[in-house]
């Protein structure tokens, strides 16, 4: 394997501004929405008592998802000595950093007192899993940060392995902790299940590996590097696995559900009778986020680019989707209080929850991933992330 | 030597007179720990606060909602809440009815916060804003809650209201804010003043007595002892939450 060159991209295209351009206003439009919901109070939003965390919750938690999957790329290189892999390294931890900034960002603006920040910051109740989360993320930003300065740095390349590991451990905790947020959660049908930590971390190598997939063809298309067939198809492959596994547990889940009578209600909701949320798990998750995906990356298009690219841009919109039922979903099932009772009452008791995104939710949540993307676009042009050529006879030594 | 014996007899003296005092003080003493808490003193776990609600004295009337209303200052209690919908405004507690689908036989009863011993609130709270008063009142600390509703995830009574707009005129008694949660405080205000909170002193004045609050650490509080008589339901007992308001007949 030739020395691998890492070089700032030029940016100073008219592309590359009117990128930026273009990400900088969906974040105003951000801020606009923030403003707007933080001044007036949560009642301009469509979100209250009975689904109390709505769009901007699904971006949030997705973004925070796909941060520590996105670290994937890092992991297989460092802790699995996977050589390919090296060359993806740096910029797989910069949209870590950018995609937890994102999903951050969006949680803390939802906030009914974002104001209290610092609160948050100071006083810990270490029984919750909020609080943990809180520490388990800046954790992630100061350890991936540690772990790309060990990776960009040579003279510190004796420290990479530890730090490679060090960083994977805390990703696979720190998605424990986020699965945990519904796996801990008793009081509803939809949640309260060991099995939501390992099912977000298998989300988060798909959704994660998927962004990852979609900014690599892109940053490389762009600037007119050269990127190799065979790294696009060992990567491609990849998240074929992943988004199959991701099907797995959704399977299990729900199976292990379905046997349950107490379940039956919350289950005939989601796959059957739940009008919005049952397409948005047919046709949504399963079909277009999962099953054409895998057509499109297993079958006879799984060598052409676009191809991989719409799968990949399928598998984030099926995760979107998959949060939107989890999150939302999880909520518009009725609290089951009294069981073999109808029950009905002046706070929505025993009934289906209505919802639908409002503007300002959508325009927030869809800022998180604004600052992730101008993020990485600022990243690569000020430092050296991105290797010169990923040409396959560059970064594999045994390509033929 | 007799200095000595002098010094002795006084000494007994004394020493049997501040024993008197203090079986003349004692009586008093006792009186003092159940009468009402001074601000200064820590809410003692040696008592639990409690409710029992008899479902089937409870009816159609809502005098229980109203009077909460009233003394918390929310719902019609207040002119606030004018921009949030129907789905976003608070309430504390609220009249349910039942209906068994298989008997049609039909119950009305108020849900309210159940002021779990272990709360759920509590345990998901990142900040330590929810929490519980050592007497088992589950309450919200307003000065650090952040607003992350997790808390009304965490719920299984969907006891919690988070505030959606600014307020004003609130009670001094029952301090609210824009983007905190809420639920009910056991009317903790009166109860600290060995008070009985609004909802069960209204469902007395109306004469349905379906209403108890007391000690359910004392076993001859009138909770307890229609508790040991009678019994008493946890809604969603699976939990094992062991709350503090119970329910007959349910």
């Amino acid at each position: 394997m030739k020395n691998v060159q890492y070089l700032e991209i030029e940016g100073n295209s008219k592309g590359y501004l009117a990128l930026l351009g273009f990400l900088g206003l969906i974040i105003l439009g951000a801020l606009g929405a923030f403003y707007y919901m933080e001044h007036n109070g949560h009642w301009v939003s469509n979100m209250d008592n009975q689904i109390v965390w709505g769009t901007p919750h699904v971006f949030a938690v997705f973004l925070i998802v796909a941060a520590s999957g996105a670290l994937n790329v890092a992991s297989i290189s460092s802790v699995f000595n996977k050589t390919a892999y090296k060359p993806l390294a740096p910029l797989s931890g910069l949209l870590a950093l950018a995609l937890l900034a994102g999903g951050l960002m969006v949680l803390v603006l939802d906030l009914g007192h974002p104001d209290r920040l610092i609160v948050a910051m100071t006083y810990y109740n270490f029984k919750s899993i909020f609080a943990w989360n809180i520490i388990l993320y800046n954790g992630f930003f100061a350890i991936v940060a540690v772990y790309l300065w060990m990776t960009m740095d040579r003279t510190m390349a004796k420290y990479k392995k530890a730090a490679g590991i060090t960083a994977f451990l805390w990703r696979i905790i720190l998605t424990t902790g986020t699965g945990s947020i519904f796996g801990f959660l008793v009081a509803r049908q939809g949640y309260d299940a060991a099995i939501m930590a390992p099912m977000f971390i298998i989300m988060s190598f798909s959704f994660g590996l998927a962004i990852f997939m979609l900014v690599l063809m892109a940053s490389y298309n762009w600037t007119g590097r050269p990127l190799g067939d065979a790294l696009v198809k060992r990567l491609k492959n990849l998240l074929g696995v992943f988004v199959a596994a991701v099907l797995y547990f959704v399977m299990a889940y729900h199976l292990t559900n379905l046997y349950a009578t107490e379940h039956h209600g919350v289950e005939a909701f989601i796959l059957r009778d739940g009008g919005v949320y049952t397409q948005l798990f047919w046709f949504g998750q399963i079909i277009m986020g999962s099953l054409v995906p895998l057509a499109l990356l297993y079958g006879p298009t799984g060598s052409n680019r676009k191809m991989i690219g719409l799968a990949s841009v399928l598998i984030i919109l099926g995760g979107l989707i998959q949060m939107y039922i989890i999150i939302i979903g999880g909520q518009a099932y009725p609290l089951e209080m009294f069981p073999g009772k109808e029950v009905s009452s002046s706070f929505f008791d025993g009934i289906v929850n209505v919802y639908s995104p409002s503007a300002p939710e959508f325009f927030l949540g869809l800022g998180g991933i604004g600052v992730a993307l101008i993020a990485v676009a600022l990243g690569v042009k000020v430092l050296k992330f991105l290797p010169t050529s990923l040409a396959d006879e560059d970064v594999d030594p045994h390509h033929k | 030597m007799d200095k000595n014996m002098t010094d002795l007899a006084r000494r007994n003296f004394f020493g049997k007179a501040a024993a008197a005092a203090g079986l003349a003080v004692a009586p008093g003493v006792m009186l003092y720990e159940v009468q009402a808490r001074p601000a200064d003193q820590a809410a003692s776990s040696k008592v639990r606060w409690g409710m029992l609600i008899d479902t089937t004295k409870c009816n159609d009337c809502n005098e229980c909602v109203t009077a909460c209303q009233t003394e918390n200052g929310w719902g019609a209690g207040s002119d606030n809440e004018q921009k949030s919908s129907d789905r976003q405004k608070a309430q504390w507690i609220r009249k349910v009815k039942l209906t068994d689908k298989q008997t049609g036989h039909v119950q009305s009863l108020p849900l309210m916060c159940q002021h779990c011993e272990t709360p759920p609130c509590v345990d998901v709270c990142p900040t330590g804003a929810s929490m519980k008063r050592a007497d088992g009142i589950v309450l919200v600390d307003k000065h650090i809650c952040i607003g992350c509703r997790y808390c009304m995830m965490a719920c299984p009574y969907k006891a919690r209201s988070f505030i959606h707009e600014d307020l004003h005129n609130q009670k001094v008694v029952a301090p609210r804010g824009k983007g905190t949660v809420e639920s009910c405080t056991m009317c903790v205000h009166r109860v600290d003043k060995d008070g009985t909170p609004a909802c069960v002193e209204a469902c007395t004045k109306a004469d349905r007595n379906a209403m108890v609050f007391g000690d359910l650490n004392d076993p001859n509080s009138t909770i307890s002892m229609r508790l040991k008589e009678f019994g008493g339901e946890q809604i969603r007992a699976d939990l094992g939450l062991n709350t503090g308001v119970r329910y007959q007949g349910l």
